[in-house]
């Protein structure tokens, strides 16, 4: 097995090249991705948990008929921060925290393309995300819904901040996860390791790729849509005014514009963990990799294409419906495409069920259920019976949790080891996937038949006679069960950190790039830059598919300063050395000029507002005002 | 592979195409120009909704548009002569057309914010009155910000900062600027041109 060994000076000179600075400094400053990842992936747990809190409280008050624990009210503002907790600031983060960790280490680069960038990128999402939750202390929490269909939220019939918080926290988490998104681009058409052409990419870098390109072009739907809604609430315009020649439909047209392809921004990467897990667990490539990669892509496209299936109960023209019906039909071939690969990929391996796999068998049950479920309300006349109950919430809870938190679990028991450098409990981790998956089919499949028995969503509570009372029981302990899951999980965790077997650099024999680093890796990645020849850069002489052999103890070592390779968009041919930036307070002070302009929005402060304002000016010209350590002599940037 | 032996022969953090600087200026202009195509799916979307006549004070007039988009294109082209001219190795050219863009693009806002004045309706009147302020309003935010871009990046320029293979920050502000100019095209058909027409 190739494992790099690096003569002891060189890997300190790296070392020293490389390393965040001690204390408080490094904190706020650092650019690793390796740092900035893990603390992506702590962070989405905190909102996890804290969207899971919430779900506690919604399945305590629904548990027995005429509950009444918490008031309507109340009700309202724990399931949309429940929603958009979950959906926001949890199931896509968490993806952006693999991919940061990930990339440069699958790609074999020493960072990311735009380290200050990737910074930026975490310090929005966690100043947003304190944003969010701060309404908590004044009580005004948004309460219309996570997909706050107007005129709800105009300001006459959602006076309160509640709806501002709303407004302003999505628009300042889209500056995250646009430039996230941004990042990954520049870095996937930069930075690979000479040899890492296209046809190489590990799935899940795919599944990345893909969704940075939705966001790039969805999230301005969400950012638009939150600015007119802003503007309605504060200055008095009448874009969701039906009175004044707006139309509430436009908010639907807007937010699912951009809510669909989110959908897909949040599994498609979750998607591409399994894939790669696969082969590592049946101990063969992946089958059918060129066909997986080119059905992440379209389902990307496609997922731009059905955003009215969301609408099929507004009255729109048949036509219109039925064009959006087909489309989200079609969308189910790339999804089955996936799966008869992973399915193949078992039968045709030697499936060694542990902990990852076992997650990633859930994953394609669930995946399974909740696309039947899709399809079925993908039908106009069965969603027009069903929408806005209980299968509804069956379908996006077996989507999100079946294909998100399925595979982000499955995730953490595979890599969590090159990322702590120690086990995790194998028996421990068993036990965490049998209660999370019976926990989920108790909790979340009798949804399904309370929805056709017609109990809707978002209510509050229910009287008794209506036969919903034993699912409803049923389902609370369904996600209790579930939520104990999660907890042997954090116990897992903190046992393996503590006592955990040491990992090595590639305990579970994986055929990638990010295998051959050490566990955890050191600042620098690679001591010296890789040539990579195939796609199993580290099953190469198993495999024997062809005579060339990837490079990884050999080769460029870049040690005058933080170096890396730049290298061509497509075949990945080194042109350039990058020099990357060194640790920076910008990206810190950036984000939190924009916090407080977002309170000086809130607030109606015209002060606050300009001070942030002037405060983004100051930062953003300081940030591009060259650095020293980042020009060669002769020249600026 | 020729570099193995010695990397250090390839260029450091080369100006352009090559640099990821490059890369994230073309993505964040191409979602910023998403954010303007869902503003004008608005405006299409509520007009194509309308009850009443739509623009309903009839088509905005021309008078003052005309010569302003003449203006805004003109600073494309003093842009274009600043950035080739650094190209060149001429600073004197980046100097002056930075220069002269910037005085441009602040006639600009000024004529705006006159035409602004002379409107008959508001933000508040309806939705149309919404649409016309807020997408004509985050254009010149756009200009606004190219504007601070031009400054930062002229400041540096004055500094002699830039030379003939090393001048990113003047191919990202040249790149941003033209976007700004190209989106007005777009804004000034639908919004100006189009109620004409059609």
């Amino acid at each position: 097995m190739a494992t790099t060994t690096i003569p002891a000076p060189l890997g300190e000179r790296l070392t020293r090249i490389w390393e965040t600075a001690p204390g408080l400094y490094g904190v706020l400053a650092t650019v690793d991705h390796k740092i900035i990842g893990r603390r992506y992936l702590v962070t989405s747990m905190v909102f996890l948990i804290l969207g899971g809190l919430e779900a506690a409280m919604i399945r305590t008050q629904l548990a027995a008929p005429d509950m009444h624990l918490v008031s309507p009210e109340m009700y309202n503002q724990i399931f949309t921060m429940h929603g958009m907790t979950m959906i926001f600031w949890y199931a896509a983060p968490i993806l952006s925290g693999f991919s940061n960790y990930l990339w440069p280490l699958m790609l074999g680069a020493r960072d990311m393309a735009c380290p200050r960038a990737n910074a930026l990128s975490y310090w929005t999402f966690l100043m947003s995300g304190v944003f969010l939750y701060s309404s908590v202390l004044l009580g005004q929490m948004p309460d219309r819904g996570w997909f706050a269909y107007a005129p709800l939220t105009e300001a006459q019939f959602s006076p309160g901040l509640n709806m501002d918080f709303y407004a302003i926290g999505l628009t300042f988490l889209s500056v995250s996860t646009t430039v996230g998104a941004i990042n990954f681009i520049a870095t996937l058409f930069k930075t690979r390791a000479p040899g890492m052409s296209l046809n190489r990419l590990p799935i899940f870098v795919w599944g990345t790729l893909t969704t940075s390109f939705a966001i790039v072009f969805a999230t301005p739907a969400l950012t638009a849509a939150c600015v007119l809604l802003f503007l309605d609430r504060r200055v008095g315009t009448h874009f969701y005014d039906a009175a004044l020649g707006g139309s509430p439909l436009l908010w639907q047209h807007l937010f699912w514009s951009f809510g669909h392809p989110w959908v897909y921004i949040v599994v498609l990467p979750a998607m591409g963990i399994i894939s790669d897990l696969m082969p590592t667990f049946c101990r063969r490539p992946l089958v059918g990799y060129t066909f997986v990669a080119l059905a992440t892509v379209s389902t990307g496209i496609l997922g731009f294409g059905v955003w009215v299936h969301h609408m099929f109960a507004t009255g729109l023209p048949p036509t219109a419906a039925s064009f959006f019906s087909a489309a989200s039909m079609v969308i189910t071939i790339p999804s089955a495409v996936a799966v008869a690969s992973w399915l193949a990929t078992i039968w045709l391996g030697r499936p060694i069920f542990k902990t990852p796999l076992l997650f990633a068998a859930g994953f394609i049950i669930l995946f399974v259920i909740g696309g039947v479920s899709g399809v079925a309300t993908a039908a106009i006349t069965f969603d027009w019976q069903l929408t806005d109950t209980y299968f509804i919430v069956a379908h996006l809870h077996y989507v999100l949790i079946g294909i998100n938190v399925f595979a982000v679990m499955a995730g953490f028991y595979y890599w969590l080891p090159k990322i702590t450098g120690r086990m995790l409990s194998e028996s421990l981790g068993q036990l965490n996937f049998w209660l999370m998956f019976l926990g989920f089919g108790v909790g979340f499949f009798p949804m399904h038949t309370l929805g056709l028995l017609g109990m809707p969503r978002r209510v509050y509570t229910y009287h008794a006679g209506q036969g919903w009372e034993w699912q409803n029981l049923w389902i609370t302990i369904g996600a209790y069960v579930f939520a104990l899951g999660v907890v042997v999980f954090i116990v897992n965790v903190i046992w393996s950190v503590v006592r955990g077997e040491l990992a090595g650099p590639n305990p579970w024999d994986g055929p990638t790039l990010e295998w051959a680093t050490p566990s955890p890796p050191p600042p620098y990645n690679f001591a010296v830059i890789p040539t990579i020849a195939s796609r199993h850069p580290l099953w190469e002489t198993r495999l024997d598919e062809t005579e060339m052999r990837s490079q990884l103890d050999s080769g460029p070592v870049l040690d005058a300063g933080r170096d890396t390779f730049g290298t061509t968009p497509l075949d990945a041919e080194p042109d350039e050395i990058l020099r990357m930036p060194m640790d920076t307070m910008w990206p810190f002070f950036l984000s939190l000029s924009i916090l407080v302009i977002c309170y000086g929005l809130l607030t109606n402060l015209v002060w606050l507002g300009i001070l942030g304002a002037v405060a983004l000016f100051v930062t953003i010209a300081g940030w591009f005002w060259p650095q020293p350590s980042m020009t060669p002599a002769g020249g600026e940037v | 592979m020729a570099t193995a032996a010695n990397p250090y022969v390839l260029p450091i953090n080369p100006a352009e195409r090559k640099n990821p600087g490059w890369w994230a200026m073309v993505l964040i202009i191409t979602t910023e120009a998403m954010l303007f195509a869902y503003l004008l799916f608005a405006y299409f979307y509520l007009g194509s909704m309308a009850s009443t006549p739509w623009p309903p004070g009839g088509p905005p007039e021309l008078k003052l548009v005309i010569p302003n988009t003449i203006i805004l294109i003109v600073s494309s082209g003093t842009m274009w002569w600043a950035e080739s001219g650094i190209r060149a190795g001429s600073q004197w050219r980046l100097r002056s057309g930075m220069l002269i863009t910037l005085l441009l693009g602040i006639v600009f806002l000024a004529i705006q914010g006159i035409e602004y004045s002379r409107k008959d309706f508001a933000m508040q009147s309806n939705a149309y009155g919404s649409l016309f302020f807020t997408i004509t309003g985050f254009h010149g935010a756009h200009v606004f910000v190219g504007l601070l871009f031009n400054v930062v990046v002229q400041l540096r320029a004055w500094l002699g900062h830039f030379t003939a293979e090393r001048h990113l920050a003047v191919t990202n502000a040249a790149m941003y600027w033209h976007f700004v100019d190209v989106v007005w095209l777009v804004v000034f058909t639908s919004l100006y041109l189009a109620p004409h027409v059609m």
